[in-house]
């Protein structure tokens, strides 16, 4: 029952990242759009995220009860030494969940939408930045379990050039994806064109966000390459993802927005698996050489059966639902 | 401010902030539903516009609840690591259906504010009865993890370890009945009250009339029903506090002394040093009767607690009262209330009624606080009742102080939006919601 525990955290962070992910870059698409541009973005963005809004969002919320349900020690190691970088995090989740739904459901249209608006663009960037330094920590083995002062517990756990660049590389596979995903959102033809333009942009910033990786991983002496390139399965998703970006490079002119959309989500998802599986299952890696695993550090046999239980019941319920609103809200808009 | 304060603030503060639009969320969408269901069975263009109205306000504070309750669920590893450690697994089971719940219930909302014209009628009415069903499943199951904090079970505890862990127990524990019916009545006793007050508001100024009126019978109806229940399942919850939490019990009533015919004291300053209660009305008996069902049964007093396990006397007696005594206001408004609909149907046009209505508006969620106060500074020392003090689960991190008056900012500024922007709805019902309305002139779909 583990197993079936751990992919399901695996599967909503992954789930997230792809429509979570795209929600913040809506916002970010939307910040970097110049002055011109910036209602029509509004716009179309709006109509793409509003209706799966909120849901896009409780993936987060599954991860984290899968975490401190099953995985204790995970959380609260987490909680205490990335406390500052998670409350940053929830700040800009507060800001930009209340700030997108303020300035939608405001009866009167006025300037204070201009105000939810910059709150909501700057928290859609800020969120996933530290969402993805958050991410980088647990692996960079910057955490320091037992240190003694405040800043090496509690700032350096988390600041440094490897975990900061991972921060911005989430930042534009959030635009990345929201920018791809749209695509399909309007008929227009000058819109296409404006958003696949927007499009190979982010793919370019992803690109050059994704060398920044690599090359503070060096300068910290993470073996990320090692991690990424020394298994089968690393270099097999990566492949994939190398496969089905040519291939979206070649499908922008097609017409044929869903095909952009998985393309995209699929390459993600194999750059997730790269990063991942590696050090798998070891989630937390120390500065002492320690770790936590997902294995060994769960909560008692009772409770893993329970929550997988809960789990699959939950899904059962849940998907479904999920993707006849996903469904039934494209279908007409195409 | 010393961290181990600062932590409780920030926790308390969050918890009373997102109390009130998790009790929003588990109400709004059945009155939503009450009078969706009429527009769909009378064709009565008025109950659109009101299903309408109301699920605008319902998006807005879902919104600013799920927000408030994502960090809720980071908060408790961030400020209580200690706890979480050991009891994440134990009393973890609520959680994850409760994630379950709330998912259902983000995408059921999807489904209702997007799905005009778009589904089957009946289906997107049901969508909206689904928004509040899985809202009000997982207002019950977070009060049943919260019960297991006073009534711990579902674990073997000895020296520091916890085994045997059984999480359907643990949900299933002696306190989660009693507490999660007192909250649902509270929920909707609460929300119905100022729903219905803020239509009074509208009526008395003469503003949309019909509108406000057919408004404002769904609130009060829901509102003054949950509050002429709300007496009985305090008693439940009284007797079992009695049973389960004899030194909560004893701060509530400022009961400092072990005694039988024990008195029920109304008001009162507490005088912790003295042990005594200076000012108050004390009606001899009627606190054995209350917990015991005996006038003559004798009720722990604090003197019978360990100095060190006894809660803050005076914060949960003053919260008590407060809440018993706002609770019996809302009793008597509702019992008149109910004489009018019965008996006096001349009182529904009166202007006084309405204006009890009015007043009434923040009495149910200041009410719903002081109730939330009294079981969680009650249950103090313990974070879990008996097994583990509050103070030995806060985080190690310094500087808590420095997050708790940013997040203090945060959600002062937070409500203050969320009062402007249900403010300015109220203020555009004639022209968006209210057909009969002259002014009436909805926004054309945006392109």
């Amino acid at each position: 029952m583990t197993l079936v525990v751990i992919g399901f955290l695996w599967a909503s962070i992954c789930l997230y990242l792809l429509l979570g992910g795209a929600d913040f870059g809506a916002g970010i698409i939307e910040l970097f759009s110049g002055k011109e541009n910036e209602r029509k973005v509004k716009r179309i963005m709006y109509n793409a995220i509003g209706p799966i809004w909120e849901a896009n969002h409780m993936w987060l919320i599954i991860a984290i009860v899968i975490l401190f349900v099953g995985f204790p020690e995970i959380y609260t190691t987490i909680s205490v030494s990335l406390h500052i970088p998670l409350v940053i995090m929830l700040l800009g989740i507060i800001a930009r969940g209340t700030a997108f739904t303020f300035r939608h459901y405001d009866a009167v249209q006025d300037d204070w939408e201009k105000l939810y608006t910059k709150i909501f663009l700057w928290s859609s960037l800020i969120t996933p930045l530290f969402l993805g330094i958050i991410a980088g920590s647990t692996v960079a083995g910057s955490i320091d379990r037992n240190g003694t002062d405040f800043v090496s517990t509690y700032i350096f756990s988390w600041l440094n050039p490897f975990c900061i660049t991972v921060g911005i590389f989430t930042v534009t596979i959030c635009g990345y994806l929201a920018a791809i995903y749209v695509i399909g959102e309007t008929t227009n033809k000058d819109e296409i064109n404006y958003l696949t333009r927007k499009a190979r942009h982010t793919i370019i910033a992803v690109v050059l966000a994704g060398v920044l990786v690599f090359i503070s991983a060096l300068v910290d002496g993470i073996p990320l390459l090692q991690w990424i390139f020394g298994g089968t399965i690393g270099q097999v998703a990566i492949l994939l993802a190398s496969v089905s970006l040519l291939f979206l490079f070649f499908s922008f002119n097609k017409n044929k927005p869903n095909r952009l959309r998985v393309l995209a989500a699929f390459q993600i998802g194999m750059i997730l698996v790269a990063v991942t599986y590696q050090h798998y299952p070891n989630i937390l890696l120390f500065k002492d050489g320690g770790y936590l695993s997902l294995t060994q550090h769960t909560g008692s046999e009772k409770t893993m059966n329970s929550l997988g239980w809960a789990l699959l019941i939950g899904s059962i319920f849940i998907l479904p639902a999920l993707f006849y609103l996903m469904y039934s809200f494209k279908k007409k808009d195409n | 401010m010393d961290d181990f304060l600062a932590a409780r603030s920030q926790m308390a503060m969050s918890l009373g902030f997102h109390i009130i639009f998790a009790c929003v969320g588990m109400v709004m969408p059945f009155f939503m539903a009450i009078a969706h269901y009429k527009y769909l069975k009378s064709g009565n263009e008025l109950y659109k516009g009101l299903t309408k109205a109301w699920s605008k306000g319902v998006a807005i504070l879902f919104a600013t609840g799920a927000v408030s309750g994502t960090m809720l669920s980071f908060e408790l590893g961030l400020l209580w690591p200690g706890f979480m450690q050991h009891a994440g697994p134990i009393f973890g089971m609520p959680f994850s259906l409760e994630g379950t719940a709330f998912f259902i219930e983000a995408i059921a909302l999807g489904y209702f504010l997007y799905g005009w014209d778009k589904f089957n009628k009946w289906f997107h009415w049901f969508t909206g009865l689904v928004v509040g069903i899985s809202g009000l499943a997982s207002g019950i199951l977070v009060v049943a993890a919260n019960a297991w904090m006073n009534s711990p079970t579902g674990f073997d505890y000895a020296d520091g370890v916890y085994s045997n862990i059984d999480p359907i127990k643990a949900m299933f524990n002696d306190a989660w009945l009693s507490q999660s019916i007192h909250m649902v009545i509270a929920a909707f006793t609460a929300t119905g009250f100022s729903v219905a007050g803020v239509h009074a508001v509208m009526i008395l100024r003469k503003k949309n009339i019909e509108f406000h009126t057919k408004a404002f019978k769904i609130a009060a109806l829901c509102a003054t029903i949950a509050a002429l229940l709300q007496p009985l399942s305090g008693d439940f919850s009284a007797k079992d506090v009695a049973k389960r939490q004899p030194a909560k019990l004893a701060a509530m009533e400022a009961h400092f002394h072990t005694e039988a015919n024990a008195s029920f004291v109304i008001g009162g300053i507490p005088d912790e040093k003295n042990q005594t209660v200076n000012y108050g009305i004390k009606i001899p008996g009627l606190l054995s009767f209350l917990a015991h069902g005996d006038f003559n049964k004798p009720v722990i007093g604090l003197n019978d607690i360990p100095e060190a396990d006894r809660p803050p006397v005076a914060i949960t007696h003053y919260a008590f009262q407060v809440m018993i005594g706002l609770g019996m206001v809302l009793f008597f408004i509702s019992a008149l209330y109910m004489l009018a609909l019965i008996k006096k149907k001349s009182w529904l046009q009166k202007k006084w009624l309405l204006k009890l209505f009015v007043i009434a508006i923040p009495l149910g969620y200041i009410a719903l606080e002081a109730g939330w106060t009294v079981t969680e500074v009650g249950r103090q020392p313990w974070i879990i009742y008996n097994i583990m003090r509050t103070k030995d689960a806060v985080t190690p991190m310094p500087g808590i102080a420095v997050s708790f008056y940013i997040f203090t900012a945060v959600f002062a500024s937070l409500s203050a939006i969320v009062i402007f922007l249900l403010h300015r709805q109220m203020k555009m019902v004639g022209r968006l919601y209210d057909v009969t309305a002259p002014s009436y002139q909805p926004k054309k779909k945006k392109a």
